[in-house]
């Protein structure tokens, strides 16, 4: 059996488990609770917010998404989570402009450890404040041969559009391989 | 005057009781397989350890209890220099980076961390010199042998009925489990459950996954225990295991084959019926 792996990362609250349950075929495991009692905070302290989501495509193939850990802290997971992944992710809270300079430093370390093809998702593109994924293109300065794409992480069909596109950008990024 | 032996006889417990009981004061160095471990003691209690090349600087200790992040600690250590850990914690205090209290945790996990490796060694030359101390710029948080004594021989127990458990590492490999059940809901992983589930991989064995992330084979047998026990990952036959899988690879774990097109393109197929 193979497995592949993509990673979908982004600032905190930008929407990646979101993203991973809107498409897993298992229950999101996710370690991010509502911090309400003083015991449940100590509990933070000790284990990482991280997602992890799986889509069967037959007995001998899998797909895993893996979303990036929501506390600063846990940041040298990154490295350890993007070795050998297909591709990966970058979601942008599209509203909350304070966010996008933490997007586009998370998206430079993805791209350093990995020669892999990536998308760029402009999430939350329901919510009236959105910035459009042009604007974020020019904001964020993203290449002009990666995808910026609208999101809303909620709608499945959204969700699909994005991992195909990424996986049509894995497509060519072979053919210019060959 | 020196007390000098093996540890095949005198073990890690006989030796602690020793310095507990006659509230000794010196520096214990153990030669073990592969590294060198040195414990400080003052009046019968563990106030400082290192092992290997490791030599326990505050800011490694913070970084491995998750109190820095690795840029931070990458940093501090670069900008420090020359000080000393007493006055880099006082520093990274008034900063703000961390509490008192965040240090003394760090400091006591990470010799808590060294002696109880030690209990799993069987052999390996030791000797203890009275009244060496650390130096005076290291921060000494004295620990209490009894309840280190306690745990672990309790572990020691524990390690020979997960070796019961999961008797073979080198040639077992982990997956996921394809149904997992409700219990999955809200599970809570920490951090090391998280790196090795991060390697689980068909190609992988159980043992490459514990070498990539650094970890002996009691602490992978205890996590691997933990997420068998929570329906998580399933043992399985490690793929291609007839060819040699580890080269001379730092870690072990063999790099994925290339990807083919033709993967793409069935994953294109399965996205789009969902
Ligand atoms: N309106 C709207 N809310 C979203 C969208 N995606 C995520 N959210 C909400 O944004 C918040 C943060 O999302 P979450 O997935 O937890 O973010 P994470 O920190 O990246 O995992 C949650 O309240 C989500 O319900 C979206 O596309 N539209
Ligand atoms: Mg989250």
């Amino acid at each position: 059996m193979q497995t592949v792996k993509m990673v979908i990362t982004g600032p905190f609250s930008a929407g990646k488990t979101e993203f991973i349950r809107s498409i897993s075929e298992i229950d999101v495991v996710s370690t991010e609770r509502k911090i309400s009692s003083e015991a449940e905070r100590v509990k933070e302290a000790t284990t990482v917010a991280m997602d992890f989501g799986r889509i069967t495509v037959d007995e001998d193939l899998v797909l895993y998404l893996f979303g990036t850990p929501g506390q600063r802290r846990f940041d040298f997971m990154w490295e350890i989570l993007s070795e050998g992944m297909l591709g990966f992710i970058v979601l942008i809270d599209s509203v909350r402009s304070e966010t996008f300079r933490e997007a586009k430093h998370i998206l430079e370390i993805f791209r350093s450890y990995a020669p892999t093809p990536y998308v760029v998702a402009a999430n939350k593109q329901d919510l009236p404040d959105a910035w459009s994924p042009e604007d974020l293109r020019i904001a964020l300065k993203i290449d002009s041969n990666v995808k910026v794409l609208s999101c809303v992480a909620t709608e499945k069909e959204h969700v699909k559009n994005v991992l195909l596109e990424l996986l049509y950008s894995i497509l060519e990024g072979m053919e210019e391989g060959t | 005057m020196a007390l000098k032996g093996n540890l095949r006889d005198f073990s890690t417990t006989q030796l602690l009781n020793l310095v507990n009981l006659a509230r000794k004061t010196g520096l214990l160095v153990i030669q073990g397989q592969t590294d060198t471990a040195r414990l400080y003691f003052r009046e019968g209690k563990l106030i400082h350890a290192n092992i290997g090349n490791a030599d326990g600087h505050l800011a490694d200790m913070l970084l491995k209890a998750g109190k820095l992040s690795a840029e931070q600690a990458q940093m501090i250590q670069t900008r420090a220099g020359m000080q000393s850990d007493k006055q880099l914690g006082l520093a990274l205090m008034s900063a703000g980076y961390v509490t008192q209290e965040d240090i003394v945790q760090s400091v006591k996990k990470h010799m808590l961390d060294i002696v109880y490796t030690l209990f799993s060694w069987n052999q390996g030359d030791f000797q203890f010199d009275q009244n060496l101390l650390p130096s005076d710029d290291r921060i000494a948080v004295p620990i209490n042998l009894e309840n280190v004594i306690m745990e672990g021989s309790r572990r020691i127990q524990e390690s020979e009925q997960l070796q019961d458990e999961l008797p073979d590492l080198t040639s077992v490999a982990l997956r996921f489990t394809d149904n997992p059940d409700a219990r999955l809901r809200n599970v809570n992983l920490s951090v090391e459950e998280w790196r090795v589930i991060s390697f689980i991989n068909p190609r992988n064995t159980i043992k490459q996954i514990a070498q990539s992330n650094g970890m002996d084979d009691f602490q992978i047998r205890k996590i691997v225990y933990g997420m068998l026990q929570a329906g998580l990952v399933e043992l399985a036959r490690p793929e291609g295991m007839a060819a040699p899988a580890v080269g001379g690879r730092r870690g072990g774990v063999e790099k994925p084959p290339a990807v083919k097109r033709s993967v793409v393109e069935r994953l294109i197929t399965r996205i789009k019926r969902i």
